[in-house]
């Protein structure tokens, strides 16, 4: 077979490959690898906010996203339906493009020259900042997976429809749209509850076993960090203590639909006052980490 | 010479090309220095997938039509709504088989209420026109669009949501 003749071979799965990808810039092999030009990361700090402060809470809410979307994603191939799988996967990829944008404001505040890839792949389990329940490991077990999202969101929606107003315009941008995105995911979450603990005694049983499991992490999502105490008084932020009282209404809204019992479990502890939004994690999160950094930091700036 | 901006408008969503970026209300705007070009597109969804190949697909007609250096911004406020898809492109998604959305709910001020109950169906079958349609899964094959089936026809099909 001649050269030009092996160009023209449309059966060859290799060369499609290679004429796909051959007039576009390289792509890593992990993360976004292209410098994504967006508008509002480059903007200003806000007169009167302290950028480390603002830095660190653009790393709050988006590991939140990032560390969540990366257990949610562990259903991809492992759901119970096509339909779910896919309701989940959606759902991963939109925190997942929350925490891009929140990782490169993050990034871009800090100035040290990190991107959202440096973020997201080389840090430590002690950089992160995100709250104990995103980390929560669910063993493919869908009522754990359903009870964490039904939090998770419940309790990120609450959050971010009072950030709309945030003055930091990216924390704003990522709110609004936020705010669209997650009233599907809790809509979903909520959803499969309701079918759950009002199914089968046997659905039922694993539905408020779910809830067990994830209850402990609870207590933290309302307290509130000084980083957010100092930066609810510069207007960036908002108080996660406020959204105590709209996350219960929902959650028991929920459970009264769906037969379940709110469980009476209490809250996991702090380490000397530290949680996971000053770096104090559960094992869980190395495990997460050890899975989505192993290739970036195997093959340092990969691409194909 | 063709403008920068009927370049743009030719480009078509990869993921949706019967539409056209325009069509789809993503392109924000159009900015030309000499034969430098500033496209400014908004995603759809925040992690809408599509957005570098949207890029890529830009740039490249502006090249192709000797336009250059190209450079494509992104925006995120004031967020993408589906009422910015124009009537041609609600034409052209029926036409394709995905029912095109209503009109995006507008967020009242306080708590987003959650409704546990089946919300009142006004999606109409692109294959027959039947009222009769069901929901199947909030999320489809792409982020925007979720699956639904219609009672009378038995055909499934894509609906575009109401974001």
């Amino acid at each position: 077979m001649s050269p030009h003749a092996e160009e023209e071979d449309a059966t060859n799965a290799y060369q499609s490959l290679s004429e796909t990808t051959g007039h576009d810039d390289p792509r890593w092999a992990f993360g976004s690898g292209f410098e994504d030009v967006q508008a509002e990361i480059e903007a200003p700090v806000p007169d009167g906010v302290d950028a480390a402060d603002l830095a660190e809470y653009c790393l709050m809410l988006g590991d939140d996203a990032l560390v969540c979307s990366h257990r949610i994603s562990e259903w991809v191939s492992n759901a119970p339906e096509l339909e779910e799988e896919v309701a989940l996967a959606n759902t991963a990829l939109d925190l997942l493009g929350q925490a891009r944008v929140l990782l490169s404001r993050a990034g871009h505040v800090e100035g040290a020259g990190r991107d959202e890839d440096a973020l997201a792949y080389l840090r430590s389990d002690a950089e992160f900042r995100n709250v104990g329940l995103a980390e929560t490991g669910d063993d493919l077990d869908f009522g754990v997976a359903v009870a964490r999202l039904l939090v998770f969101s419940t309790w990120r929606l609450a959050l971010l429809s009072r950030l709309v107003g945030s003055r930091d315009p990216v924390v704003a941008a990522v709110a609004a749209k936020g705010v669209k995105e997650l009233t599907y995911h809790r809509d979903w979450a909520a959803r499969w509850t309701l079918r759950l603990g009002d199914g089968t005694d046997e659905s039922h049983r694993r539905m408020q076993a779910g809830l067990e499991e994830v209850w402990p992490h609870v207590e933290e999502l309302f307290r509130t960090s000084e980083v957010e105490h100092r930066l609810v008084t510069a207007g960036v932020a908002t108080d996660p203590a406020e959204t105590r009282g709209e996350v219960d209404a929902v959650l028991d809204q929920v459970f009264a639909a769906a037969t379940l019992t709110r469980p009476d479990r209490p809250g996991r502890g702090t380490l000397g006052g530290r949680g996971g939004r000053q770096g104090s994690h559960t094992e869980a999160l190395g495990l997460v980490l050890d899975r989505m950094q192993s290739l970036a930091r195997a093959h340092p700036g990969a691409s194909w | 010479m063709v403008s920068a901006r009927e370049v743009v408008a030719r480009v078509v969503d990869p993921e949706m090309p019967m539409l056209t970026l325009d069509d789809l209300g993503v392109v924000r705007g159009v900015d030309t220095d000499g034969d430098a070009v500033t496209v400014t597109i908004t995603p759809t969804y925040s992690g809408c997938p599509a957005v570098a190949e949207m890029r890529a697909d830009l740039a490249e007609a502006l090249r192709a039509a000797g336009f250059g250096p190209v450079r494509v911004r992104t925006v995120f406020a004031p967020a993408w709504s589906t009422d910015w898809i124009s009537e041609d492109g609600r034409r052209k998604l029926a036409e394709a088989g995905v029912a095109p959305p209503g009109t995006a709910p507008r967020p009242a001020p306080g708590p987003v209420p959650l409704t546990l109950t089946a919300p009142a169906t006004t999606v109409t079958c692109p294959n027959c026109g039947s009222r009769a349609t069901e929901e199947l899964s909030r999320f489809g094959p792409t982020a925007c669009t979720a699956l639904r089936r219609c009672t009378d026809c038995r055909e499934p099909f894509e609906h575009m949501k109401e974001i």
